[in-house]
């Protein structure tokens, strides 16, 4: 039966955006936990740099996959900040939204969100605010923001558009090969 | 290519270019009557058809906001999104699946069989299969309808093989990859299927039968079709004597024409069409037109459906091929021993990655939820599709809120369960899981319906005026010039797939309009 590579097409390409940074990658406590470098949330013009590294965290936690390296979680959380630019209300409903969900963890943890160390307690903080328009809203972008992109789809073993390599008529469409034989 | 004037009053305008509307448009152009089509959407060609689940959506859905209400899920998970139809040259022939099933004998006489269901409106339709089996021939001829007319089975694709697989060791017999309006070789001018996998996107070789290239062009080129694109049905005239004489409509820049016309017939989908009569509500007729029944958007049926999707320790890769590849046919008999009255086809279906996440849960989030797209190549995954029970209080009425560009109410569709259609579902969940269990699955899915796919019996067929809106002919009882041609004429809704009788009721309409036109009766 014909497999499908899961390293994709692209995994390079996306660890190239942003400048090389000198501050070195493993830095220890003050890490936000998010990897390679944050030049991309230093690219933003409307919303903090701790807000989108908050909304990453809160990305993740929503939809955890842990063979996902961050670049796909920033690159779906990142057009939030363009939208925040054309409209303050949804700067404003971000900015609240991860300012309450800091003072949760403040509360019940005594840090910030992206600080809480375990992902259980980050998402009980989560179930906490589960019903707000914030949550909904980030939520219900990132199911189409995170599954849509191209790049991310072979480590799920889909392959995507299929009519201009020939449909899957002679690329395995019937090779299943471990059934019972009926 | 034919172009009418819009004060030609010989005309008969058809809105809408589906599997109804498209049918009857090419079959009365055939007989040489003159053809005016009005599509609300554009017209988007094969290749202009994208292998991309949400951009395709974009470009073919119908996203006009419409509001629900009731307790199907669907209310809250997708509150302006009641169905998942098109708006295109075409219609839902563009998107469909593709299978052809026709009813069975009992199907059409729901209250004789069944009884009285309480909360269940049931009637038997004003016709027989005995009477629809010619014009079903008829339909699976035009439409390449495999497993008839001589045309060899589609050959089963991984997901199929699961679920054959799974269906024999539990002792299913009529399992089979399906009846397809599908070419399983060259047929009509149409190329054989290449398992491209994005049936629900548009079919880019044509293997699938839809109006848009099997049924319109021929239409066209007898020069006795004219189609319409970009035109919205606002609204349909009458005159003092109670005729329908004209069809309002807004083209792309919202100008509005007034077409002239000798007969109308509406096939906007069973949503849209009752919408259209109620908005054509006048002093003459208060309640909108052909409702002296009260029936006009009432008894909204979209099928018990559901899904089963299943994960193996090893791959399938179900996106791979046909969408809907193959059935299981022995649980659509009518046995209420199972704790329900009519039955259900358990056929293959599977979703590209970005819309299993979309539409496996709607609303869940977290590890239990990522496990599960995890499992996404080693995922099997089956549609249930039944027949559900028709209710005067599931319906669509005009939004008493919401209004469109043009200033007119918005559909609002209201849908509750019966019980008959819970417990049909529960069964089909269970069956649907053991199938796959069978085989060694070592998790199941039972998973929500969609925004329906299926939209039926909003105009429904009677015998009396005072039961439905039309007659066996799709005409309807008050107005003699005016036809319904989609899926809004099902008195029942069956447990099989519905455009094979819309398209069989389509070819019998165009017959029986052109027999009347010639005759002086209308």
């Amino acid at each position: 039966m014909r497999e499908v590579d899961r390293r994709g097409k692209y995994s390079r390409r996306i660890f190239l955006q942003g400048a090389a940074s000198a501050i070195p990658v493993a830095a220890v406590a003050s890490s936000t936990g998010i990897g390679i470098d944050d030049a991309w949330a230093a690219d933003a013009t409307t919303l903090t740099p701790a807000t989108l590294k908050t909304l990453v965290k809160v990305a993740r936690d929503i939809y955890p996959h842990d063979f996902l390296v961050d670049s796909y979680y920033i690159t779906a959380i990142k057009p939030w900040d363009a939208k925040a630019a054309k409209d303050p209300g949804v700067k404003a409903l971000l900015e609240d939204g991860v300012g309450r969900l800091d003072r949760d963890a403040q509360d019940r943890y005594k840090v910030v969100y992206v600080q809480v160390p375990w992902e259980a307690d980050r998402v009980v903080l989560l179930q906490g605010i589960e019903h707000t328009d914030f949550f909904k809203k980030v939520r219900s972008d990132l199911v189409v923001s995170l599954y849509n992109q191209e790049e991310l789809w072979p480590k799920f073993g889909y392959e995507g558009s299929s009519a201009e390599h020939g449909g899957y008529i002679n690329r395995g469409f019937n090779d299943i090969d471990w059934l019972p034989k009926v | 290519m034919a172009k009418f004037d819009l004060n030609d009053d010989g005309v008969v305008v058809i809105v809408g270019s589906g599997a109804g509307g498209g049918t009857l448009g090419n079959e009365l152009a055939q007989k040489g009557v003159k053809v005016v089509m009005l599509e609300a959407g554009p017209r988007i060609e094969p290749e202009d058809f994208v292998n991309n689940e949400w951009a395709s959506f974009t470009q073919l859905a119908w996203t006009d906001m419409r509001t629900t209400s009731g307790n199907w899920r669907v209310a809250r998970d997708f509150a302006n999104l009641p169905a998942w139809i098109v708006k295109s040259v075409g219609g839902s022939t563009v998107h469909w699946a593709g299978a052809s099933l026709r009813f069975d004998d009992h199907e059409f006489k729901v209250r004789s069989v069944y009884g009285n269901v309480p909360g269940a409106n049931l009637q038997d339709w004003p016709t027989t299969l005995a009477e629809m089996e010619p014009w079903y021939a008829k339909a699976e001829d035009k439409m390449g309808v495999t497993r008839t007319n001589n045309i060899p089975g589609l050959p089963g694709n991984n997901n199929f093989k699961v679920m054959e697989a799974g269906a024999k060791k539990l002792g299913y017999k009529e399992v089979h990859t399906g009846r397809m309006a599908i070419n399983s070789q060259p047929r009509d001018d149409r190329g054989s299927c290449q398992q491209i996998g994005f049936c629900f996107q548009g079919c880019k070789s044509g293997a699938k039968w839809s109006t848009l290239y099997a049924e319109i062009p021929k239409g066209e080129a007898t020069g006795n079709l004219e189609v319409r694109p970009n035109s919205m049905a606002l609204q349909v005239e009458h005159d003092a004597s109670g005729k329908v004489v004209a069809v309002i409509y807004a083209d792309e820049a919202g100008k509005m024409h007034r077409q002239k016309a000798r007969i109308v017939a509406v096939a906007g989908n069973s949503i849209e069409s009752p919408r259209l009569l109620l908005n054509s509500a006048s002093s003459m007729f208060p309640n909108g037109l052909a409702n002296s029944s009260g029936q006009v958007g009432r008894n909204y049926m979209r099928h018990m459906t559901g899904s089963v999707y299943a994960v193996f320790d090893k791959s399938v890769h179900m996106y791979r091929g046909t969408t809907m590849a193959g059935i299981i046919h022995d649980e659509a008999r009518n046995d209420p021993s199972r704790g329900f009255f009519g039955g259900y086809e358990m056929e293959t279906l599977s979703l590209g990655l970005p819309f299993m996440a979309a539409f496996l849960n709607p609303g869940a989030w977290g590890r239990p939820f990522t496990a599960a797209m995890e499992g996404y190549p080693r995922m099997a995954g089956m549609w249930l599709v039944g027949e559900d029970m028709p209710q005067e209080t599931n319906r669509v009425t005009l939004d008493p809120k919401a209004k469109d560009s043009f200033g007119l109410p918005v559909a609002s569709v209201h849908y509750d369960d019966h019980p008959n259609d819970v417990a049909m579902r529960d069964h089909a969940y269970k069956q649907g899981s053991a199938v796959y269990e069978a085989v060694g699955a070592t998790v199941t899915y039972p998973t929500t319906p969609y925004p329906s796919t299926h939209n039926l019996g909003t105009n429904r067929m009677s015998a009396k005026a005072k039961d439905g809106v039309v007659n066996k002919f799709g005409q309807t009882h008050d107005i003699k010039n005016l036809f319904i041609s989609d899926g809004s004429q099902f008195t029942s809704g069956a447990a099989c797939n519905p455009t094979l009788t819309i398209v069989a009721l389509a070819v019998r309409q165009a017959d029986h309009i052109a027999g009347a036109m010639q005759r002086k009766e209308i």
